[in-house]
């Protein structure tokens, strides 16, 4: 039960670190690395709110053991941000009131982010379905749509020369 | 929550997670998408001295054809069953059905294979293998032996996996021409498991039923095939009276456990709907 080394790229930096292998990637993320944008919720993957990207796909990191990502690259919520400029699923969410407590928007930021990827010129039902693994206690469904069409809209503008 | 301790083993082949299968006994786990097993292991159910993640073994993933036989990795997970063209083509039903499992996320992660050799009654696979009458690779120690889905499944977690095997292939033949299928499942909320489910693959001769397969989903201790259901219209012309008559005999079997979800008497008769749900849009789309 010893510690292994393992090697992972977050939010494009390289982090070698060794960890116990029954240490989640939630708190590989929280705890060694002050990453604490991904929450814990419901800690049974139901809830979504500690959502991140490993290699390019939404995984939720409360039932992935940091071990298996070795080699690989995760993306958080501090890593959408580009140079103190928000990323448009974060300005969409910011725009459209897509918040009330709080709690849930990492986990909802960072699935927009890769949903938008996935499709990007959703129906708001495809927008529902592909938002459905993320649970806001709040019920602010609604402007979440909003927030998820407007960063949608915005990310298919011609970017400005 | 955090897990018990535990060893960490990340095999690249088969042959090495059945070797480490072979030294570890009982007190090894395989670990697949690890959406069940991992929130067991939190909660105390399960408490493995060592985890063998198959995750790095690339032969258990992908999806190929066979002759007339689709052969799936049993570590594709459900999101590659739901893009992949091979089973859109030739078994649809599967990728249908996947769209209803769990949530995006969880789908990135959750595996064919560790959804039916859980052995849950409420995950979906079991009861969709057995309508597609699919069977099962395992690798042992021994070497490889193919199982049918049918009497795979023995009891709640109880599987014909034997502790020291491996499964490597879930086998399907490919869909007739014209066959009708659908899954239908009850649930409370996005990613809950089924209140009752039903999968069913039908095949028509003019009006009459010339083949019928009917799985139920989490109304037992166990996927359950509903083989009299499946007599009450086999040979028989499709309409409303033997549809009724099938999703008596399907009730009949159920047996589920009362949990939040629902009591007996609700979820045995959300079962028959579902069989009859299920079975007049599957012959909706025979051909």
């Amino acid at each position: 039960m010893t510690k292994k080394l393992i090697t992972v790229s977050v939010n494009g930096k390289k982090e070698e670190k060794a960890v116990e292998p029954r240490t989640l990637l939630i708190h590989f993320l929280r705890e060694e690395l002050n990453l604490t944008g991904a929450h814990i919720g419901c800690e049974t993957s139901h809830c979504g709110v500690c959502t991140v990207d490993i290699d390019g796909q939404s995984v939720k990191s409360c039932t992935h053991l940091a071990i298996q990502c070795d080699g690989s690259e995760v993306l958080t919520v501090e890593g959408l941000a580009n140079k103190g400029v928000l990323h448009a699923v974060q300005e969409g969410f910011y725009k459209e009131h897509g918040l009330q407590c709080g709690f849930c928007t990492p986990g909802m930021l960072m699935r927009a982010y890769r949903f938008l990827q996935e499709n990007p010129s959703p129906s708001e039902d495809e927008i529902r379905h592909g938002m459905s693994g993320n649970l806001c206690r709040c019920t602010g469904y609604q402007n979440i749509i909003k927030a998820v069409q407007y960063a949608a809209k915005k990310l298919q503008e011609p970017v400005a020369a | 929550m955090i897990p018990p301790r535990f060893d960490y083993h990340a095999p690249k082949t088969v042959g090495e997670a059945v070797a480490l299968l072979g030294q570890w006994g009982s007190d090894a786990k395989l670990l697949a998408g690890g959406h069940s097993l991992l929130p067991m292991m939190k909660l105390r159910f399960a408490q493995p001295a060592h985890l063998i993640d198959i995750n790095r073994i690339p032969e258990l993933r992908g999806i190929r054809e066979e002759g007339g036989t689709i052969v799936i990795g049993a570590m594709t997970v459900e999101n590659e069953l739901i893009s992949s063209p091979i089973l859109q083509a030739k078994v649809p039903l599967l990728c249908e059905a996947a769209k209803l499992i769990a949530d995006p996320q969880v789908r990135n992660r959750g595996t064919i294979g560790g959804d039916i050799a859980h052995g849950d009654p409420g995950n979906d696979h079991p009861a969709l293998s057995l309508v597609i009458e699919a069977s099962f690779v395992l690798e042992g120690p021994k070497g490889r032996r193919t199982v049918a889905a049918d009497g795979f499944f023995l009891g709640t977690y109880m599987t014909q996996l034997e502790e020291n095997e491996v499964m490597c292939e879930i086998r399907v033949p490919a869909f007739a021409h014209g066959t009708g299928y659908a899954y239908e499942k009850l649930k409370r909320k996005t990613g809950d498991w089924a209140t009752a489910g039903c999968a069913v693959v039908i095949r028509k001769n003019g009006d009459q039923v010339s083949h019928v397969r009917i799985g139920l989903t989490n109304v037992a201790p166990t996927a359950l095939r509903a083989e009299e259901a499946e007599a009450a219209l086999l040979n028989k012309p499709f309409n409303a009276a033997n549809v009724q008559a099938a999703a008596a005999a399907a009730i009949a079997i159920c047996n589920p456990a009362e949990d939040l979800r629902g009591d007996i008497e609700y979820k045995t008769a959300m079962a028959g709907e579902m069989v009859k749900r299920a079975l007049n849009k599957a012959w909706a789309l025979c051909a």
